[in-house]
């Protein structure tokens, strides 16, 4: 376990407490950076979609996780940052201009919903942002003079200072993690400055923070905007991975899926985002795991305790239908919700942390060092 | 003209006169004290003048300005600082998260200054701790600077609350019953830094209180309400003797 | 004219089944503050119950109801014991995701059990109208209504005349003092759940003969209830029905005389606004914090 000694304020603000740190972090750079040559395509793609989750997800829990603002809506303003960037290019609009675009007017979208939402507190800020997604998915699906309707949109391959980056080049990778770097970045400089003690604030207590000259509703208004801007920006890369968009594609369940990264990761820290957002694209592969391999296995291993080769081709076969079965994944994502929420409230993140600090201190780790405290006295609607 | 003036202050319910017509002055570098028994109207006069309520009648001047019409965070841009009763600090921060909060009125960076954390914005982050650490200093809450809120006790709470207001570098604060809940000891030390906080930093002070010896020992003037109405306004001495106050509060 | 009164019944049909659900929201609101994202999911299972007992165990409609309803009041109970007990001191946003998974597991879990197809109940409703002059009004929307009313009847005394409501209440604002007073809170919140989850079973079950019930209904219904509840009120259980009506008129209105697209988002767009101008919706109350 390592003492930090600090003789200066620096210490305090640094982003890297200790070299540690820095040889960690650096080492998994390394490790991303040659991974596009050395990994599968397949498992490329996926990192490409962690990458942008990942990136919502950091957006997301600066507007959740920080200002205790929640949105069920997110999804929204991903679709508005794709549609704005596959709109712009239709005209030739070079990428950086029609990135940056889908930024803004996701931005400030979220700062015109940012100002309802002033009033809304909890739930009801939940559902209005439900409506918010909902309404705004129905807007993508009626402009047909824009969006195309429900026929959907094309997106052509992303052009870069003249070259051609396809959605499955290495440069592509580089660029969603560059931007998810940049994003992290600039999370972690906010949170350490007044503006995103400010949200802090805002969070744990609304009548102190305006008590310290904290203008409340500006802020709340900031928070919008900052994370749908970015969310914006994800929504640009999201159109170019994908290569089609259309609006079934914006719906309520992605919303959600952005929640359980943010969630499953740890609601309050940016490592539990990214975290959360390999969690949630590792799930598909997982499901085509469980439905090819999975089988087999199970029938091999009923072979094994010699039971039968006619047993265990049943066994065989209703593990394989259990698998197949229609709504799977959505079984899957309710028992991961509730037993995240009832076991691991502290998400992987948290998980993480324990293990370390088990180590850390062996053998005098207590269990009890993490429990919560439940706050039965303190009714929300007395915020 | 008196640094801080309220002027036929009222506070309506409906018909409940939480307030009804306070009028009272303080002068700079004083100490005044708000007695009277609970639902006298003290702490809804704080929330008047932190401007959590709006008044139904009344107007408020500080330094004669008339900031009844301020929203609420802009009173403490203009020196005005408080402290809760029910103490509201930021559960899942560290002590200095909190304090760091109160010096917000004072920081003048720009978001995109701080998304890229450019050093304008770090120089002005170590001002900020230099300043928060002679506060922790004069609080003598070294022991505690980066313990999280949720695990210290109250006495220690009331004075971080303390802390929080005086990082703002008030010119005036409103301290809501600061030795509620405080045994003998840490009212003791309560009692001498309201009183260093008067001949040291040069703050005038309005509190609200129930221990009569603190505020005997504290205070320049007493103000004693009862019913939302003002019923002496005076040295302590004066206002203890003051039958109406003896009828309604301290009895015999 | 005709049609404008067909499409107000239609109208107030689907209201009611949305008060239902919405009822059950506040119900549960009311006691722990928990707002139950599975409601709609509730109310699909408990229609898929009933279709169990009628349809394929060819059990007498009522009878099956009965069963369905006590059936799911069982669920709801067990629900509440395993999903929602354990996590009830934790903030609102866990307990809300924790109801959001439970009803992406009912639902799916439903769609492997019973299938993704629709399904129909036959009711003793299903046929016949009632003719008043040139008039059309068909049974089956007439039943809903007529059973919301006799259930709000019954709702409304049980809560007001028994000491029950005080005690959810009193559990709702703080449930350490009511523990202290005596009141057994955890008891309260079972029942709660449990008559929430059978008024979403009657919901289930008069839904059917206006549509059919498949695994996603809870889904789309359970998120229209919500601006019946707001409309409505968060905290108040008559608010709830009566703003299911007026969403559910609103959206009939909606789907005939606005153009296509129109009928989905109507009540959302009613949403967005009554929280704009009115957060506190028709019956509900504001409060504020005392500091």
């Amino acid at each position: 376990m390592r003492f930090l000694f600090k003789t200066d304020y620096d210490d305090d603000i640094r982003l890297l407490p200790h070299s540690g740190y820095a040889f960690s972090y650096g080492t998994l750079l390394v490790l991303l950076l040659i991974a596009p040559y050395v990994l599968s395509s397949y498992l490329m793609s996926q990192l490409v979609f962690v990458c942008i989750y990942a990136t919502v997800g950091v957006a997301l829990l600066i507007l959740t996780g920080f200002t205790g603002q929640a949105s069920l809506g997110h999804a929204a303003f991903l679709a508005i940052g794709a549609y704005t960037a596959t709109y712009l290019q239709q005209f030739g609009v070079p990428f950086v201009v029609y990135f940056l675009a889908a930024g803004l007017f996701a931005g400030i979208v979220g700062a015109i919903v940012g100002f309802p939402a002033l009033r809304l507190q909890g739930i009801y800020l939940v559902i209005a942002t439900i409506s918010f997604a909902f309404i705004v998915e129905e807007i993508l699906a009626r402009w047909e003079s824009v969006t195309h309707g429900n026929e959907g949109m094309r997106v052509k391959t992303l052009q870069l200072f003249g070259a051609a980056v396809p959605r499955d080049s290495p440069a592509f990778f580089f660029l969603c993690l560059a931007v998810l770097i940049l994003t992290i970045v600039g999370t972690l400089n906010l949170l350490r400055s007044p503006t995103g003690r400010a949200f802090v604030a805002i969070r744990d207590s609304e009548t102190a923070a305006r008590s310290m000259g904290i203008n409340v509703s500006l802020y709340k208004v900031k928070s919008f905007a900052i994370s749908a801007g970015i969310t914006g920006l994800a929504g640009c890369l999201f159109a170019h991975k994908l290569s089609f968009i259309s609006p079934e594609m914006f719906t309520l369940q992605l919303s959600i899926e952005f929640i359980i990264v943010i969630l499953i990761g740890g609601t309050f820290s940016l490592h539990g985002a990214v975290l959360g957002a390999i969690f949630i694209v590792m799930i598909d592969p997982f499901l085509t795991y469980l439905k090819d391999d999975v089988p087999g296995m199970i029938g091999s291993l009923a072979t094994a305790f010699s039971m039968g080769s006619e047993r265990a081709g049943h066994i065989q076969d209703s593990v394989a239908a259990f698998a197949s079965a229609n709504g799977l994944k959505g079984a899957i994502y309710g028992v991961i919700i509730v037993l995240f929420v009832l076991f691991e409230p502290l998400g992987l993140y948290g998980r993480w942390l324990k293990i370390k600090l088990f180590f850390q201190l062996f053998p005098l780790y207590k269990r009890a060092t993490f429990k919560r405290q439940k706050l039965y006295v303190k009714s929300e609607r007395n915020r | 003209m008196s640094y801080f003036r309220a002027e036929n202050l009222s506070l309506h319910f409906g018909g409940l006169k939480a307030v009804d017509a306070v009028s009272f002055a303080v002068e700079k570098g004083e100490i005044l004290s708000i007695i009277g028994p609970n639902g006298a109207g003290k702490s809804s006069i704080f929330n008047l003048i932190s401007r959590i309520y709006r008044p139904t009648a009344g107007r408020i001047f500080f330094e004669d300005q008339d900031i009844t019409e301020v929203p609420a965070y802009g009173i403490a841009r203009l020196g005005i600082a408080r402290t809760f009763q029910n103490i509201e600090l930021f559960e899942n921060a560290s002590v200095i998260s909190n304090l760091l909060v109160g010096r917000h009125r004072h920081s003048a960076t720009q978001l995109w200054q701080e998304v890229l954390f450019l050093p304008s914005v770090r120089s002005a982050e170590k001002d900020h701790r230099r300043r928060v650490e002679q506060v922790i200093e004069f609080l003598d809450l070294e022991p505690h600077r980066d313990k999280l809120i949720s695990g210290l006790p109250y006495g220690v709470r009331k004075v971080i609350e303390l802390a929080r207001a005086l990082c703002t570098e008030p010119r005036l604060i409103l301290l809501d019953e600061p030795s509620s809940g405080l045994n003998v000891e840490e009212t003791d030390d309560m009692s001498f830094w309201i009183q260093d906080m008067k001949s040291e930093l040069g703050i005038t002070v309005v509190m609200v209180e129930h221990d009569m010896s603190l505020v005997n020992r504290v205070s320049d003037r007493v103000i004693a309400l009862n019913y939302g109405r003002v019923l002496a306004m005076g040295t302590p001495a004066e206002v203890q003797r003051h039958p109406d106050v003896v009828a309604a509060y301290l009895g015999t | 004219m005709l049609d404008f009164v067909q499409q107000v019944v239609s109208g107030i049909a689907l209201g009611c089944v949305y008060g239902l659900i919405a009822l059950g929201f506040v119900l549960v609101y009311k006691a722990t503050e928990v707002v139950n994202f599975a409601q709609g999911d509730l109310m699909m299972l408990g229609g898929f119950f009933a279709f169990t007992f009628i349809g394929i165990l060819g059990l007498n409609y009522w009878i099956g109801f009965a069963c369905a309803v006590a059936a799911m009041a069982a669920f709801g109970m067990l629900a509440e014991r395993l999903v929602v007990r354990p996590i009830l001191g934790y903030p609102q946003f866990s307990i809300i995701m924790a109801t959001i998974g439970l009803g992406y597991f009912l639902r799916s879990v439903a769609g492997m059990i019973w299938g993704t197809d629709d399904f129909k109940i036959e009711t003793p409703f299903s046929q016949g109208v009632l003719r008043i002059g040139a008039l059309v009004l068909a049974y089956d929307k007439l039943s809903v209504i007529a059973a919301t009313v006799i259930l709000c009847a019954v709702l409304y005394l049980f809560f007001n005349k028994t000491t029950l409501g005080t005690a959810m209440r009193a559990s709702s604002e703080n449930m350490l003092a009511a523990y202290y007073m005596g009141i057994p809170v955890k008891r309260v919140v079972s029942i709660v759940w449990a008559i929430s989850a059978a008024v979403a079973t009657c919901a289930g079950i008069l839904l059917a003969p206006i549509t059919f019930i498949h695994s996603n209904v809870g889904l789309v219904l359970g998120l229209k209830a919500f601006p019946a509840a707001v409309l409505g009120g968060f905290g108040s259980i008559p608010g709830a029905v009566v703003g299911g009506v007026l969403i559910g008129v609103i959206e009939s209105m909606a789907g005939f005389y606005l153009p296509e697209g129109w009928k989905d988002v109507a009540p959302y767009i009613v949403l967005l606004l009554v929280l704009l101008l009115k957060p506190e919706g028709l019956f509900g109350l504001a409060a504020r914090k005392k500091v």
